[in-house]
């Protein structure tokens, strides 16, 4: 299925990804070949077989809910690129006045 | 003494005797990285004065008598998606992580460390573990050791040609798709794809949770069987670590030698199909011949699901997680944050955009389609089902034969440059080695030849869940009746 300058540009903005005009181009070429390739998979029939998410046995793994250690506030703020006492500063979310 | 063509063990066992000292092996190693890494640029990151310490340290406790451990004095190189708290940055070739630093080593990392190992670097990859060359790295190409104008293979290119060329006997690499044994085939190099579970992936930066797994590259069989011993086992970091109890890590070098009696090798026919280069043919088909001679039954096989329709079902599977796993770069926890936002979600967008290279980019939006209202049934749930269709194909031929064998790759490295503009040409190198990861199985890369241009070849084993003893001994068989694990490139001081 070739996917459309628009498809690019509603999936970049699932993607939360900016793209340029050059890019939506390139883009849409390689990834409508990627899916035309990926179409293959239409010739199984597949209506009788069970999705296999996880190719062994995976199940919850429970343990005892024992504090410990773990990384320091200052340790988890090291790698970050905007702090501020002991939080992540992000950019405003809501406008001036809004929220309860 | 040229301590930089010792094997691990063998190195580990001068340094115990004494005979050599881990500050002396860190030292020619260092000195070899620094001779060759103009021209191969296997590493992001070095890290000489920590090496040096280390060293110094174990010298110390090897002089005071302890017991420093399996991988006493030994330098290692780590693929830089594996975190560690050495003060060397965790980029995963990407500008997005920048000059991130871990706050904890990555349960290998640990677990080599606690047996004496010296970590001198970080080697380049493909950005996130995604690609086949390392031309996706952010930061520079790494040059294949056996020809400088040929990619190492990827995405764990950089510790493949690090061990190629004699920098470190043993290096760490992730495999998703292929990416420890295709560039063990391409750099002439042992490569192996432990099963699903078998190492924690604690400290692995997540491409694709069901898929990646952790495994050691080295120039020998009983070397990598020696860095899987170290590595393996569980780790309730990790919940699909398997545990001990149901899944107790042998001892591989034990009964490493001992060859397999009655050993029945499947060949799938798919894996010798159109598209395989001649020599890379006749060098598998001569591999073959030695196993033959050694008693073993060759036996075709049919893996109707696991070369082109794998491929498809990879790039959803792969890309669906990875779409999932990278939503966690966002400009707020760690590295880059782009200037000049007008507020959240433009700093989301402009902190991705500028951060990540266009292979993740296309990942990334291919993995969000596959998983969007309307394409999931046909996309992402599809490509479940032929999973579950690719794992029976191996369920059905692990019930006839011991392992499946065939090329690694269907041709050697190629140029760098030759594919870097078409990314399904670049998928299709992995077309051998993606099943193993979707079916979860063991595998293998060991060299099995050299073309006439003198380009490794690799011999791909597989055999099934937690078998890693039996594949390391059907490896070790054929390695012990040819000469390619000794093969240097010229640069490194080899014959070529």
């Amino acid at each position: 299925m070739p996917l459309s300058k628009k498809d690019v540009l509603k999936v970049g903005a699932l993607s939360r990804i900016r793209l340029s005009e050059a890019e939506v181009e390139k883009f849409s070429t390689q990834l409508s070949g990627i899916l035309e390739y990926v179409d293959k998979l239409r010739e199984l029939d597949t209506a009788d077989v069970e999705p296999l998410a996880h190719a062994l046995p995976i199940h919850n793994v429970l343990r005892e809910d024992v504090p410990a250690e773990g990384l320091t506030t200052e340790q988890a703020l090291a790698g970050a690129p905007e702090a501020a006492g002991d939080y992540f500063r992000v950019p405003r979310v809501l406008d001036e006045g809004a929220g309860a | 003494m040229h301590s930089t063509h010792l094997t691990a063990r063998a190195l580990r066992d001068a340094i115990a005797r004494r005979e050599l000292s881990a500050s002396e092996a860190v030292a020619a190693s260092l000195a070899a990285i620094e001779r060759l890494e103009p021209q191969v640029k296997a590493f992001l990151s070095l890290n000489p004065e920590g090496a040096r310490r280390r060293a110094a340290e174990i010298d110390k406790r090897l002089a005071a008598g302890e017991n420093v451990g399996a991988l006493a004095g030994v330098p290692i190189a780590v693929k830089d998606v594996l975190c560690t708290a050495d003060g060397q940055t965790t980029t995963c070739a990407s500008k997005i992580l920048g000059n991130w630093k871990a706050p904890y080593d990555a349960h290998v990392v640990e677990r080599v460390l606690a047996e004496g190992a010296i970590v001198v670097g970080k080697t380049n990859l493909d950005e996130f573990a995604m690609g086949s060359s390392t031309e996706n790295s952010a930061y520079f190409t790494t040059h294949n050791p056996w020809d400088l104008e040929r990619v190492p293979g990827g995405s764990s290119g950089g510790s493949a040609a690090a061990v190629a060329a004699r920098m470190v006997p043993i290096a760490l690499g992730s495999d998703t798709g292929g990416s420890i044994r295709q560039p063990a085939a391409l750099c002439g190099v042992v490569g192996v794809k432990p099963t699903y579970g078998r190492v924690s992936r604690y400290g692995l930066v997540a491409f694709a949770s069901s898929l990646d797994q952790i495994g050691p590259f080295a120039r020998d069989i009983p070397d990598a069987a020696l860095l899987m011993r170290v590595i393996a086992g569980h780790d309730p970091r990790d919940s699909t670590s398997v545990s001990a109890r149901d899944q107790p890590v042998p001892d591989y070098l034990a009964g490493l030698e001992e060859p397999l009696k009655g050993l029945r090798i499947g060949l799938p026919k798919e894996f010798f199909g159109a598209g395989v280069d001649p020599e890379v043919q006749a060098a598998v088909r001569e591999a073959l011949r030695i196993y033959e001679r050694l008693g073993a039954t060759l036996l075709e096989v049919d893996l109707p699901h696991s070369t082109d329709y794998a491929i498809a079902t990879y790039y959803i599977v792969a890309t669906s997680e990875a779409s999932s796993n990278l939503a966690r770069y966002d400009g707020v926890h760690y590295g880059l944050r782009a200037a000049g936002y007008e507020d959240m979600i433009d700093m989301y967008m402009r902190t991705r955009s500028e951060g990540f290279g266009d292979e993740v980019k296309r990942r990334i939006m291919l993995g969000n389609y596959a998983l969007s209202s309307g394409y999931y049934d046909a996309y992402y749930k599809k490509a479940l089902k032929v999973r579950r269709l690719i794992r029976g194909d191996f369920e059905q031929a692990f019930a006839r034969v011991n392992c499946l064998m065939g090329p690694t790759t269907p041709t050697p490295a190629f140029k760098i440059g030759e594919k870097a503009a078409d990314p399904l040409a670049m998928y299709l190198s992995d077309i051998y080695t993606v099943s193993c990861n979707l079916a979860g199985i063991a595998g293998a890369s060991l060299p099995c030849g050299l073309t006439k241009a003198g380009l490794p070849v690799g011999l791909q084993i597989l055999t099934d869940v937690f078998t890693e003893d039996k594949l390391l001994r059907i490896a070790r068989m054929f390695e012990r009746e040819t000469d390619w694990a000794m093969r240097a490139p010229a640069l490194a001081g080899g014959r070529s």
